[in-house]
């Protein structure tokens, strides 16, 4: 008898134990489940729930292993012991020595991210009595590449839970959740931590560190990193250049800062159907608008260079797409298919806000340098409205077409 | 209880648990967001609406006959407009420190629907005894969330009850703090005071499933 009659016998045999849907889980990642579908009609797929979860997966490695190099690049780039590298395949970004850092630093919060959140999901299916949900597997990849490098692994710990059972669980789980869990996650962090979630600090590995060996009388240079979107809000000249910016070789959230890769990622999801064209699309044209109404402020000579907002108003339009997160955020938030819009009508609406709202907290608070995680929660509670919206006009319009055919 | 009848005893201990005027009626929650970051207000605004809500009562029961039903609203925001100055002035005297923390609050305990609410459904069909005991439990129901809620919210956001460090300096780094625990900021705004209440009525209906409506 193999293995997998093995499992399949001792599935059968503990049916009625509490636990049984835990094993369940892990029983269907090794193999295919063996129950058929009783009555009613069949239709054969090779696409379920966790596909779709392990493709957005995929899409997301490559942010996560250029995530691991940068954290490295960035530290000992702060430290001064290497030098800048020029391009994606700069000779001083690719080597060891960053990785090691990187997967150092990255890893944990992989591992913490996935283990508190899966113990969460299997806890609340144990006590509710349901399967495993897989909802969590995209979530648990997201999370550890929307926070800063050096975030305390128990914060991150804490607002797992948080986010995993005020953001889905108590709307009754996946798929029935209203706000994305990964950033409900990190609005958490943002608002319960805030000094490890902004400054010039947190996104450069070991700055913190050494500001307090320094505070306890170290004679050591202090190190840090400010993000671009931080440096444009204190009116301060910007260090990089936009090739860097594109590439990914700048400070930020672990996985966002390679647009390169995001763009990479964007067109898997979208080539595979997975992820939504019309939001990511519309997203950008709402960020790209919103930019160019600042740019005519500023042209028509309406803010002068001493307001607090001229460093980010005048920021050419399009480079709002590769400065902050806007672009990880179109491509990889927006697009989750439960807290989105449903129609095609309502995903260009819902992704159109979300980029014009985005811009808009970037530019006029300085105290959130990146609105786009606030901009995409606020857009998730309106999303349902938009729907309903768009199904009303479209019912509206056939009862209209009806009335002119039967007058 | 040999003082109180057991149908008295339950004007008590119902808004207490199962009739909660917060977590089951949904009442005077504006107040419990705004003002639980401390549990020394809490506390305050407890005794305030105590007092409003337990005179009031015993007020609007006495005139329940000679109130004319057509402006009976205006009597009754009167008499609880009376009670709040009351309130207010004595905080202002005694407390004024605690009394600028709870600023507009105090004067908006007119506008709690915990009071109006038991001035219409109770006080204007009772006894004064009956609804001084009315008013006492509700108000206490009242206290009891916000006293939980300003627990919670005081102790995580800023690792103090009732003002007095009680998890370290964290400043200085002792206590907890020295292992790296941070207090958490979220805890001092008014959105976590809602999910705390959230928190609770969760734990409430599990409890007592007679009390989950459809």
């Amino acid at each position: 008898m193999g293995l997998k009659e093995k499992l399949h016998k001792f599935k059968e045999k503990n049916k009625d134990k509490k636990w049984i849907p835990a094993f369940n889980a892990i029983h269907t990642f090794l193999y295919l489940p063996n129950e058929t579908t009783h009555g009613g009609t069949h239709i054969k797929v090779a696409d379920d729930l966790k596909r779709t979860m392990n493709t957005v997966i995929m899409a997301l490695v490559p942010c996560l292993i250029f995530g691991m190099y940068n954290a490295g690049y960035q530290h000992y780039l702060a430290l001064g012991e290497i030098d800048a590298a020029h391009g994606f395949l700069g000779a001083s970004f690719w080597t060891l020595d960053n990785l090691i850092i990187g997967l150092w630093k990255v890893l944990p919060l992989v591992v913490v991210s996935y283990g508190v959140g899966l113990a969460v999901e299997f806890v609340f299916a144990i006590i509710k009595g349901h399967e495993v949900e897989e909802g969590y597997l995209v979530t648990g990849m997201l999370v550890p590449l929307i926070v800063p490098v050096d975030i305390p692994l128990w914060m991150l710990a804490v607002a797992v839970i948080f986010g995993v059972v005020i953001g889905k669980e108590v709307f009754g789980g996946t798929g029935m959740n209203i706000l994305n869990p990964a950033l409900t996650i990190r609005a958490f962090l943002f608002f319960a931590y805030p000094t490890w979630m902004s400054g010039d600090k947190v996104w450069v590995h070991g700055a913190v560190e050494r500001d307090q060996m320094i505070a306890d009388g170290a004679s050591l240079d202090a190190i840090s990193g400010e993000t671009i979107l931080g440096s444009y809000a204190q009116n301060n000249s910007v260090i990089y250049d936009y090739w860097d910016m594109f590439w990914g070789l700048i400070p930020g959230s672990v996985g966002e800062t390679s647009k390169f890769l995001i763009i990479i990622g964007a067109l898997f999801l979208i080539f595979t159907k997975i992820g939504s064209w019309r939001i990511i699309v519309s997203t950008l044209i709402g960020a790209l608008t919103m930019g160019l109404i600042f740019n005519g402020v500023v042209d028509a000579g309406w803010i002068t260079e001493s307001s607090k907002f001229y460093g980010l108003m005048n920021v050419p339009f399009w480079q709002h797409l590769i400065i902050g997160s806007i672009l990880f955020g179109a491509v990889y938030m927006a697009t989750d298919p439960v807290t989105a819009s449903q129609t095609n009508k309502g995903k260009w609406i819902y992704g159109f806000l979300i980029g014009f709202i985005s811009i808009m907290i970037r530019v006029f608070n300085p105290a959130y340098p990146e609105g786009v995680f606030l901009a995409i929660l606020l857009m998730n509670v309106f999303a349902p409205t938009i729907d309903h919206y768009v199904i009303q006009g479209n019912v509206k319009k056939r009862m209209k077409r009806l009335k002119v055919k039967t007058a | 209880m040999g003082l109180l009848s057991k149908k008295d005893a339950k004007l008590i201990t119902d808004p207490l648990a199962d009739n909660n005027p917060i977590t089951i009626q949904v009442l005077g929650i504006c107040s419990a967001l705004a003002i639980t970051a401390e549990l020394k207000a809490s506390l305050v605004m407890g005794i305030a609406v105590l007092f409003v809500l337990g005179v009031g009562n015993v007020v609007i029961s006495l005139m329940r006959n000679i109130i004319p039903s057509k402006i009976r609203i205006i009597v009754q925001l009167i008499v609880v407009a009376a009670l709040v100055i009351i309130v207010d002035q004595v905080l202002k005297a005694f407390a004024y420190e605690l009394s600028k923390t709870l600023s507009v609050f105090v004067g908006l305990i007119i506008t709690n629907c915990i009071i109006m609410g038991r001035f219409e459904a109770f006080a204007l069909g009772n006894g004064p005894w009956k609804s001084f005991l009315d008013g006492i439990g509700n108000a206490l129901g009242y206290a009891v969330i916000l006293l939980i809620v300003g627990f919670f919210r005081e102790l995580l956001g800023s690792g103090t009850l009732f003002g007095i460090p009680v998890l370290g300096d964290p400043i200085e780094k002792t206590g907890v703090y020295s292992i790296g625990y941070e207090n958490n900021g979220f805890m001092l705004m008014p959105p976590m005071a809602l999910i705390v209440v959230g928190l609770i009525i969760w734990v409430q209906r599990s409890r007592n499933k007679a009390l989950i409506e459809d």
